[in-house]
């Protein structure tokens, strides 16, 4: 089972949310038997992993991500400039006269149409280092985190590359992106359910609507989570209703929650009790997932 | 012309709320919502639309199925796994949303059955607002070319700009590091990073702050709700005076803000508490280095 953790707007919870639902599923709360596999997907700024403390002498598996550009070999190239003019992404300019080929990376989409153009087969494909793939288990759960190179453009190849790490037959939990645009529709795609998580604000609210309807778009499930509850107005709660969008979990607005989030501590470490909300949580999206007919219940 | 973008590496820390108040604190200038993805700043600043304009960033491939002959070449050369075959159908079709446009297919299909198409992927708008001119967006939902658009937005900003005679350019930015937010970084003139003190405003306000160095541009920070956690809030302003980077602002948490946001308002039009005199301070500061 699937289950991704979105929202429009940015920093409203949804590491939070992430992080503390996989640490209140041991391995008979997936119903699998196994522990759950946490995936942060925020590859531009993931941060799941600073609130699991890697168990001391665990080893921690790093993979480097790279994506393929084009490479000229110039003894072939005839500098027709085909491959400049059919790349719709700018990243090839060929200088007839001067007889200069110059490369753009950070705008090539690695598509490789360039290679099938060049009439001299003077373009073959190199790769490129774009980020890290880390993994590690720990506190019971096994974190799969990206980390995209600085100066990087494009996400989404290192998110689809981090969710190579899904299993079906577990449990897995993604952190997705803030927005709405490739980067999230990456992330969120082939999950069973995504929960959104807002705050009860006008900003929440506007961008919970972009959320919902990129979610329509994609078929997939959702419901709630209220973070800071009580900071805001009840807009977000008549949306809900109107909608007919669940709301599955709140969490309220306590200066002490935010304390501990500030210091990198999961709030069901310190606040225990926490825990069974989560797992029931759980429970619920596992009822919502079956009452809608889409994957049998595992529970 | 000046153009100073506010960014930050984390979502939800600020940027919108402090954006829209240095609209109402400047004068002469362009606002630019850059967060075209998940625009809010209209949210306070209640833009009355002049101009919209279709923003057509991407492409995407059409099948014409009375040309196809089946044979799949088109599935093997896509890298991004957007033609697959149906069985329900029995033929290949294309998924819009998976699909880069990068015309692979239509390049290796003898039978010319595939054309890229140009797709509206969202739209420029052009506003008044009581603050002055803003040019703003709205990406489609589940569109790329965020980067394209935003480079849109400032291009437009930009025009009206000169146009106008303003000396300024106020850009919104996107959270992360990537494609949109460096789309708004590039040739400004100032990168305002508003960071919380968390562990992950910390993180990162690393990363935001390692991306605009990156690309050559001056730096300053400003430490939004730095009450909540002060121990925290030395630890940024110790990394800051290590980078050699101003901490142009420190603001300390207060509901006004929500309840400005609740109101429609710029908070320091909406209050003159200690919020407020700390953003017309932050900004004080922020004229000072440009």
């Amino acid at each position: 089972m699937i289950i991704s953790v979105a929202s429009g707007k940015g920093g409203t919870g949804k590491t939070t949310v992430a992080v503390n639902l996989a640490l209140s599923l041991d391995a008979s709360g997936t119903g699998t038997g196994a522990p759950p596999l946490l995936l942060d997907c925020d590859v531009e700024e993931p941060n799941a992993y600073l609130f699991l403390n890697p168990n001391p002498g665990v080893e921690e598996e790093v993979k480097t991500v790279c994506t393929v550009i084009p490479e000229i070999e110039e003894e072939r190239c005839d500098y027709c400039g085909k491959c400049a003019s059919s790349c719709e992404y700018n990243a090839i300019v060929v200088l007839s006269e001067q007889r200069r080929v110059m490369l753009f990376p950070e705008l090539c989409n690695g598509c490789g149409l360039c290679t099938l153009v060049c009439p001299q087969n003077a373009i073959r494909e190199v790769t490129r280092e774009i980020g890290t793939i880390r993994r590690y288990r720990s506190d019971g759960i096994e974190l799969v985190y990206g980390v995209l190179n600085i100066g990087e453009v494009r996400a989404t190849p290192l998110i689809e590359q981090v969710k190579e790490a899904v299993k079906t037959e577990r449990t897995v939990i993604i952190d997705c992106p803030p927005g709405t645009s490739c980067p999230v529709i990456a992330a969120v795609q082939g999950s069973d359910y995504c929960i959104l998580v807002t705050e009860p604000t006008p900003f929440g609210l506007y961008d919970l609507k972009l959320a919902v309807e990129t979610l329509k778009m994609m078929g997939i499930p959702s419901g709630l989570v209220i973070n800071r509850a009580g900071i805001g107005d009840r807009e977000v709660y008549k949306y809900s209703e109107a909608e007919g969008i669940p709301i599955l979990l709140e969490i309220p607005y306590r200066r002490e929650i935010a304390r501990y989030y500030s210091e990198g501590i999961p709030m069901v470490r310190a606040m225990p009790e926490w825990k069974r909300h989560f797992a029931s949580m759980m429970e619920r999206i596992r009822i919502e997932i079956g009452g809608r007919g889409g994957m049998r219940d595992e529970g | 012309m000046k153009q100073i973008a506010i960014v930050s590496g984390k979502g939800g820390t600020g940027k919108t709320t402090i954006v829209a108040s240095f609209a109402a604190l400047a004068t002469h200038k362009v606002i630019a919502d850059c967060d075209v993805d998940a625009p809010d700043l209209h949210l306070l600043l209640h833009p009355g639309v002049v101009k919209q304009v279709e923003f057509r960033g991407a492409k995407v491939a059409e099948m014409d199925k009375a040309r196809c002959i089946e044979c799949g070449t088109c599935a093997s050369v896509c890298r991004f796994h957007a033609i697959s075959y149906s069985d329900s159908r029995s033929s290949f079709i294309i998924n819009p949303m998976r699909c880069e446009g990068c015309g692979a297919c239509a390049f290796i299909c003898e039978q010319d059955a595939i054309t890229l198409r140009e797709r509206v992927s969202g739209y420029i708008f052009t506003s008044h607002t009581k603050y002055g001119i803003m040019v703003h967006a709205q990406l489609k939902i589940g569109e790329e070319s965020s980067g394209k658009l935003v480079t849109a937005v400032r291009t437009s900003a930009q025009e009206v700009a000169e146009e106008k005679g303003c000396e300024l350019i106020l850009i919104d930015g996107s959270p992360g590091i990537g494609c949109p937010v460096i789309a708004s970084l590039t040739g400004v003139d100032l990168a305002l990073v508003i960071t919380e003190p968390t562990t992950s405003g910390l993180h990162d306000l690393v990363r935001i702050m390692d991306v605009a160095r990156h690309f050559g541009i001056p730096r300053a920070v400003c430490i939004n709700k730095y009450d909540l956690n002060e121990a925290n809030s030395q630890k940024i302003a110790d990394f800051c005076h290590h980078q050699g980077v101003p901490v142009a602002g420190k603001i300390p948490y207060d509901r006004v803000v929500t309840e400005a946001m609740i109101a429609g308002m710029p908070v320091v039009e909406y209050s003159s508490g200690t919020v407020s005199r700390a953003i017309i301070t932050l900004w004080e500061h922020v004229n000072h280095i440009l």
